[in-house]
């Protein structure tokens, strides 16, 4: 009781002091949207919508990266198993009913989980560095893809897509934002507070003093990876239902686009600290700088460019904020 | 006397890292209700015994008996179910996890945590704050706390009262000391020789890895225990006199190369001033942890002073890197061979790796220059280049002296040993020894830190003796055996002077 009381006072600090860099992205989203509001006035529920249908699978994508990096690896072939997840989704899904497809949908996830168990296993019990198993898992999904499905095709049921495309709720809050705070939350929220979930982290902070602690630190990194493979599975649906078909390389941009994400988002890529509130605002600011420079009539093509050098100037603020707290 | 059967009963246990042979043949046997010391000099293998013990390495051989079962103890979590629990050197809290998360991580019972913490006089403790925001003796009494309300057998400790104060030091040792009433018993690891022969029952002495005794310090043992940990190395003493006899006798002429005023970095450097002159080998002794380490990276350029001056050659310098202290002609030579070379590359790249500034030439290395060089330097030191295609296949041995080859080959003025011949064998120590005294004879300043303070008059010519980030001693090496300076780096210089 009166360790409460004195740590009443204390909390509002330290949360702020703790969760700065979430709270950071977060108001650079909002003022990213007051923004474009201010450059593109009528800008409106059908805005809201296309760029939630366009944040949904960078989202996906970077929820895959983050739970692999917090565990202190990196994962390369969170793309191409999008891909795959996509492409198997098109191809299956073309004439069926919305309850079959749902079926499907599951079974792709349960693969997703497969492949991505697979590719853990080789990092661990290789012990050949992740990012060269990854970048080689990578070639070897993005073949898959191709095998699947040779070029763009497929479809998959109204219904279905409309599970992100559409509006349920109020026109202003798309079905996407729904279905992204769904999946992640369903996955995110029970292992956060979980012992699986503490072994993640302390496995990506100290990997020395986890396995000190009886952390099984071989199965917490497999179980990264595992749920890595989920969300890109669940990212390639989501490309299923946004594009409506599948696309064998549709998968490409979002392995580097993952981690740029991230790293906006808060997560250390030397492993163990940040989550996930942060990286889904971050996917939503990455897409709305492109759609902002088509508002404002700049060549799309100064998009890569302008977003790669807000990710540098961000990180550089970020972290001259922490050496200030440091040296203060 | 009936001898109680063992609660915990080691014998024979062998541990190597590649070359190094960190464990030779360990034996310890712990009563039950016993507080049983495990003291040894650096290096002789206590940590790895512990570790060993708790599942964290692997031995290569021998057997661990607990309560008179044999245990293959292969994980941490393996050790706890066998009733052995450690705290370890460093803090075991992951650092990025609140204490609360820590605790349920190790599921660990939150409220008989709190109630260690309360009897250790800690129940202030924040189980909100992550790990890396609390400060280290808090810390340390953590990790014991979740050791103690693991309800072990044996609790291991790993010199947990080397970061605390000594009102904490005594509230540890009351709060273990009633695990005696419970028949249960604790290893304890310290180099507090004070602290050991007040407080333990028993003590067992490791020396290169090998058990050499086991000794009651309560009936006048110290001094036994710092016979065994010294090992007979008088004949040894004997014999390296004759050797370094002539290169000893112009020491005294040289000019200073190295001088060191007030000399002040973060908690553990707190005042050292000495100088060094040419031609002259300046040991240090000191226990781990007494500002020797902060001492080698100021005067090698590898961090920044807060006070104080360093003289190299009379002039007043400010390292602001290492290539600083490297053209100032301060050259370091770790104890971790691997921090200096570069593993996969040849003995001959890495001889040059240093050199390269000196002969290339508009960026070019000039070949023939190179080799004539590291020739030379191969040469003198005698290394033995057959693996020496990967550093890293040499032997600690012959690591150390391609570390030492690559300043030979550069040219420089100082040389900083820090703890060079830790994990070296015996011939190999010798013959690195007497390169220094040849070094030192050809005109070079030496400063030698060791962990082996009986081969301290082996090499030098003077010894200071560092404790508290403070110099405690100044003695000539030949009057420096080893119960005197392991007195003084105790921090018993008091007593011996009286």
């Amino acid at each position: 009781m009166g360790a409460a009381r004195v740590a009443m006072p204390f909390i509002p600090a330290r949360l702020v002091r703790r969760h700065g860099w979430t709270i950071g992205v977060y108001v650079l989203l909002l003022a990213s949207l007051v923004f474009t509001v201010a450059i593109h006035p009528t800008y409106g529920a059908f805005d809201v919508q296309s760029l939630a249908l366009g944040a949904l699978p960078l989202a996906l994508a970077a929820a895959a990266q983050t739970v692999v990096v917090l565990s202190g690896g990196i994962d390369l072939a969170v793309g191409p198993m999008m891909a795959v997840a996509n492409v198997l989704a098109a191809r299956a899904m073309l004439h069926v009913s919305f309850r079959d497809a749902l079926i499907i949908a599951v079974l792709v996830l349960v693969l997703g989980c497969a492949a991505g168990a697979f590719n853990g296993c080789l990092v661990v019990f290789s012990r050949v560095p992740d990012i060269v198993v990854t970048l080689a898992m990578s070639f070897v999904w993005g073949g898959v893809a191709l095998l699947i499905l040779e070029k763009p095709g497929g479809g998959a049921p109204l219904d279905f897509q409309n599970l992100a495309s559409g509006t349920s709720i109020s026109p202003w809050v798309p079905n996407a934002l729904i279905l992204m705070v769904l999946v992640v939350a369903a996955v995110w929220v029970p292992l956060r507070s979980s012992r699986p979930g503490l072994a993640l982290y302390a496995v990506g902070s100290e990997r020395t003093a986890a396995h000190a602690s009886g952390v099984n630190v071989a199965l917490a990194r497999v179980l990264a990876y595992t749920l890595s493979g989920a969300f890109s599975a669940a990212g390639g649906l989501a490309l299923t239902m946004t594009t409506g078909i599948g696309s064998p390389l549709s998968g490409t941009l979002y392995t580097l686009s993952s981690v740029a994400t991230i790293v906006l988002g808060g997560v250390s890529l030397a492993g163990g600290k940040g989550g996930m509130l942060g990286p889904m605002a971050a996917a939503f600011i990455l897409t709305l700088i492109p759609a902002d420079l088509i508002f404002l009539g700049i060549d799309p093509n100064y998009g890569q460019v302008i977003q790669g050098t807000v990710i540098v100037l961000v990180v550089m603020v970020g972290g001259l904020a922490a050496l200030r707290r440091k040296t203060a | 006397m009936s001898e109680p059967s063992p609660l915990l009963e080691v014998s024979g246990l062998s541990k190597r890292f590649g070359a190094v042979v960190a464990l030779r043949s360990a034996n310890l046997s712990v009563r039950p209700g016993e507080i049983h010391a495990l003291m040894g000099a650096n290096g002789a293998g206590k940590s790895t015994l512990v570790k060993v013990l708790t599942g964290v390495l692997r031995p290569d051989g021998g057997t661990i008996t607990v309560r008179g079962q044999v245990r293959a103890i292969v994980s941490p979590a393996e050790a706890r179910r066998a009733g052995l629990m450690p705290v370890y050197q460093d803090p075991a809290l992951i650092p990025d996890l609140t204490v609360l998360q820590n605790l349920r991580l190790t599921a660990t019972r939150v409220d008989a945590v709190r109630h260690w913490l309360s009897e250790l006089g800690m129940s202030g403790i924040d189980f909100g704050a992550q790990a890396r925001e609390l400060p280290a003796p808090s810390l340390r009494l953590l990790d014991l706390a979740r050791a103690l309300a693991a309800e072990p057998d044996v609790l291991l400790l790993d010199e947990i009262t080397a970061a605390l104060p000594a009102d904490l030091t005594e509230r540890v040792f009351e709060v273990i000391g009633r695990r005696r009433e419970q028949a249960r018993s604790v290893i304890f690891i310290s180099h507090r020789l004070a602290e050991v022969s007040i407080f333990c029952d028993r003590a067992t002495v490791l020396r290169d890895g090998e058990t050499v005794g086991v000794v009651e310090p309560a009936r006048g043992g110290d001094a036994r225990i710092v016979d065994l940990m010294l090992g007979p190395v008088a004949a040894d003493v004997v014999q390296a006199e004759a050797q370094r006899a002539p290169t000893n006798a112009g020491s005294a002429a040289g000019h200073v190369r190295l001088e060191v005023r007030s000399l002040r970095a973060g908690n553990m450097l707190q005042d050292v001033s000495f100088s060094v002159r040419s031609g002259e080998v300046l040991g240090i002794a000191a226990l781990e942890g007494q500002g020797q380490r902060e001492l080698f990276d100021c005067l090698a350029g590898v961090r920044r002073p807060d006070g104080g001056q360093i003289l190299a050659e009379g002039r007043v310098t400010a390292f602001r890197h290492p290539y600083d202290a490297i053209r100032a002609g301060l050259v370091l030579v770790p104890a971790d061979r691997m921090q200096a070379l570069l593993r996969q590359r040849s003995v001959r790249e890495n001889i040059a790796l240093p050199l390269v500034s000196r002969i290339a030439r508009w960026g070019l290395i000039n070949p023939r220059a190179e080799r004539r060089r590291v020739n030379q330097a191969i040469h003198r030191l005698q290394i033995d280049t057959r693996a020496q295609s990967q550093v890293r296949r040499l032997s600690g041995g012959n690591q150390q002296k391609v570390s030492i080859a690559r300043w030979l080959a550069a040219g420089f003025q100082t040389l900083l040993c820090f703890d060079p011949t830790r994990g070296i064998d015996i011939g190999t120590k010798r013959q690195i020894y007497l390169l220094v005294r040849e070094l030192a004879a050809a005109g070079s300043a030496i400063l030698l830190f060791t962990s082996e303070l009986a081969e301290i008059p082996l090499a030098c010519d003077r010894v200071i003796v560092l404790f508290g980030g403070r110099v405690v001693q100044v003695l000539p090496a030949r009057i420096a055996d080893e119960s005197t300076l392991l007195r003084a780096a105790h921090g018993l210089a008091a007593e011996a002077a009286s």
